[in-house]
């Protein structure tokens, strides 16, 4: 038995209906199904009825792909009685409408590809496939994941399960949203300035956005392609180390994805820390930021600290720099990204007599406002005469933070900090002013310019009941040490739900 | 730390860069947004980096050349279903050539 870190004791039996095992975590489920015990199709029906249920409320999803997730959920069951069971088999996963999906309509949220439907699947969904994946649908997203609420959608705003006048957070939140209100039992993200850890904070579940090159990029659609990253949410941690087993490791189709062997993640986790050097930097525990966040943090590493972690007070101090070195550097990247879109080969065409006003109308009407300001900052930044001063200088600074995090790491095994200031803001609170809304990712962002491993999970709720999110940081590769620590607090921490 | 006025011709010529057809009040939106991002990322300029290399890749370097193996099979009307326009198997765009 492992020692309790919080001391709320041992974790509630998981009681579990027969029209709810929505409700169950990967693990769980995973364990009926090979039993035999319940089908994928039960377990998928009740991802879709729930989804049926209260997803007008909730806007998790873009599209629901039915038919062929039931489809996939019989070739599941009958792999399953072949006893040839990978993890992920028959488990209903939401992915984010980033992920190109073979045959399925992938928007990125954006008008410019409402009604594109690609040819190919994205290495991780192709990998989840052959596992025996059931996906249930496409999650909602700010447009081309630009943002950190899900009100960029060309196409609704998502609602935070916890209170429905809230925002999950971002880019991700459609699927922070539909594993907290058991629409899935797993979902897809992807992280560039802290698009899983963010919702899945906002959102009370467990996000994880790997080392940068440790999972495939091929097929997901690009915002800054030196940042972006895959990564899961779940309801467990355990159910992310799952994940992680499933996408990570080398893709010869994206010659940015290391090649590096991949460990089992979930072997990893022992629910041991003692000994455990856990770094807190002073520059996370800011002026202006909720008492409530800082005292559920300060509790959770004190629960590290007594069940035998040794806590590191360290400095990063080019943190307050990283938000403006980050604006510059993904927009820049967004820039050159985006200029694909131009009306030819797929997706929107406004029709012109000749082709660069056809490419003007069409990108003028196909992208929503924060995206064209993205684009222009980030034209601007690339500019000349103005290369140097922008983004020459951005990526210099991206080196300082990179070099700050090295010297932590020589003190300390993994770094503890919040992974948000304050918990889920209101609809519609920070959309006239793009910088707050760019401060929300105040503790995310360093770990994506410093390419490294950060894992998110409920760590306490505040006085609204509304989730609070404790952010570990880990070395390049780092990923096991984190998820280990994680799981070892989540072991003695009973998770809330949402009532919906 | 000085505000920056960004004037309505650089707005135009950074959306001509882009590529993307303004109406008024995004000229003016936009341009003010723009503005004020310029401005707080002027904080960087307090930082000395005459000495420091920028850092533009992370993560391991990945697989950088593989066999020049043809492995998908050529799929034109794959590829050809999602053009907005098309003539046989060619995407169709606007006469580019006088």
């Amino acid at each position: 038995m492992p020692p309790a870190i919080n001391g709320t004791g041992a974790l509630a039996q998981n009681q579990i209906m027969p029209s709810e095992l929505n409700r169950l975590t990967i693990a769980e489920a995973r364990d009926r199904l090979r039993r035999r015990a319940i089908s994928s199709r039960e377990l998928t029906r009740d991802c879709l009825d729930r989804i049926a249920a209260i997803d007008s409320k909730l806007g998790a999803f873009l599209t629901i792909s039915e038919h062929a997730a039931l489809e996939q959920a019989d070739a599941a069951d009958k792999r399953l009685a072949t006893g040839d069971a990978p993890a992920l088999c028959g488990i209903p996963i939401g992915v984010k409408d980033v992920f190109a999906t073979r045959g399925i309509r992938t928007t990125c949220a954006s008008r410019i590809l409402e009604n594109f439907v690609p040819p190919f699947d994205a290495t991780v969904i192709e990998r989840m496939r052959a596992d025996g994946a059931v996906f249930v649908g496409k999650t909602n997203m700010d447009e081309f994941a630009m943002g950190s609420s899900t009100e960029n959608s060309a196409y609704k705003p998502t609602r935070n399960p916890y209170d429905l006048d809230r925002v999950p957070g971002g880019s991700s939140g459609g699927s922070a949203a539909a594993v907290a209100a058991d629409e899935c039992v797993a979902a897809l993200g992807t992280d560039t300035g802290g698009s899983i850890r963010l919702p899945a904070a906002f959102c009370g579940v467990v996000g994880m956005k790997p080392t940068y090159s440790r999972v495939s990029r091929y097929g997901v659609i690009a915002y800054a392609s030196s940042l972006d990253q895959v990564g899961p949410f779940t309801k467990t941690v355990r159910d992310t180390a799952i994940v992680m087993n499933a996408i990570a490791g080398g893709d010869p189709r994206d010659s940015t994805c290391s090649t590096r062997a991949v460990p089992d993640y979930e072997g990893a986790l022992s629910g041991e820390v003692k000994g455990l050097r856990i770094g807190v930097p002073k520059e996370y525990f800011v002026d202006g930021m909720q008492p409530e966040v800082e005292r559920a943090v300060r509790a959770a590493i004190a629960g590290y600290e007594r069940t035998g972690a040794v806590i590191v007070p360290i400095s990063l101090p080019h943190t307050e720099y990283a938000v403006a070195a980050y604006y510059l550097v993904a927009t820049a990247e967004a820039s050159a990204n985006l200029a694909r879109y131009d009306g030819v080969r797929y997706g929107l065409r406004v029709e012109a007599d000749d082709n660069i006003t056809l490419y003007n109308r069409t990108r003028a009407r196909g992208f929503g406002t924060e995206v064209k300001r993205r684009i222009m900052l980030g034209t601007f930044a690339l500019s000349a005469g103005y290369y140097d001063a922008y983004y020459l200088k951005a990526q210099k600074v991206r080196t300082l933070i990179r070099r700050d995090f090295e010297k932590a790491f020589a003190d300390c095994d993994i770094i503890a900090t919040p992974t948000t200031p304050a918990t889920a803001f209101k609809i519609g609170e920070k959309t006239a002013d793009p910088l707050q809304m760019y401060l929300s990712d105040i503790f995310t962002i360093s770990v994506n310019l410093a390419g490294l491993p950060g894992l998110a999970f409920p760590c306490g709720y505040d006085g609204h009941g509304l989730p609070i999110g404790l952010q570990l940081i880990g070395p390049a590769f780092g990923e096991e040490p984190i998820l280990r620590a994680a799981d070892a607090w989540e072991r003695s921490f009973t998770p809330r739900h949402p009532a919906l | 730390m000085s505000a920056k006025i960004i004037t309505r011709e650089q707005v135009l010529h950074v959306a001509e860069l882009a590529r993307i057809e303004l109406s008024e009040e995004e000229i003016e939106r936009l341009g003010a947004d723009l503005g004020e991002m310029l401005e707080y990322v002027e904080k960087l300029g307090q930082l000395d980096t005459s000495a420091v290399e920028p850092t533009f890749q992370v993560g391991d370097p990945g697989v950088l050349t593989r066999p020049d193996v043809v492995t998908n099979e050529p799929a034109p009307e794959r590829m050809l279903a999602n053009a907005p326009d098309r003539e046989g198997a060619y995407f169709k765009v606007p006469k580019i050539i006088e």
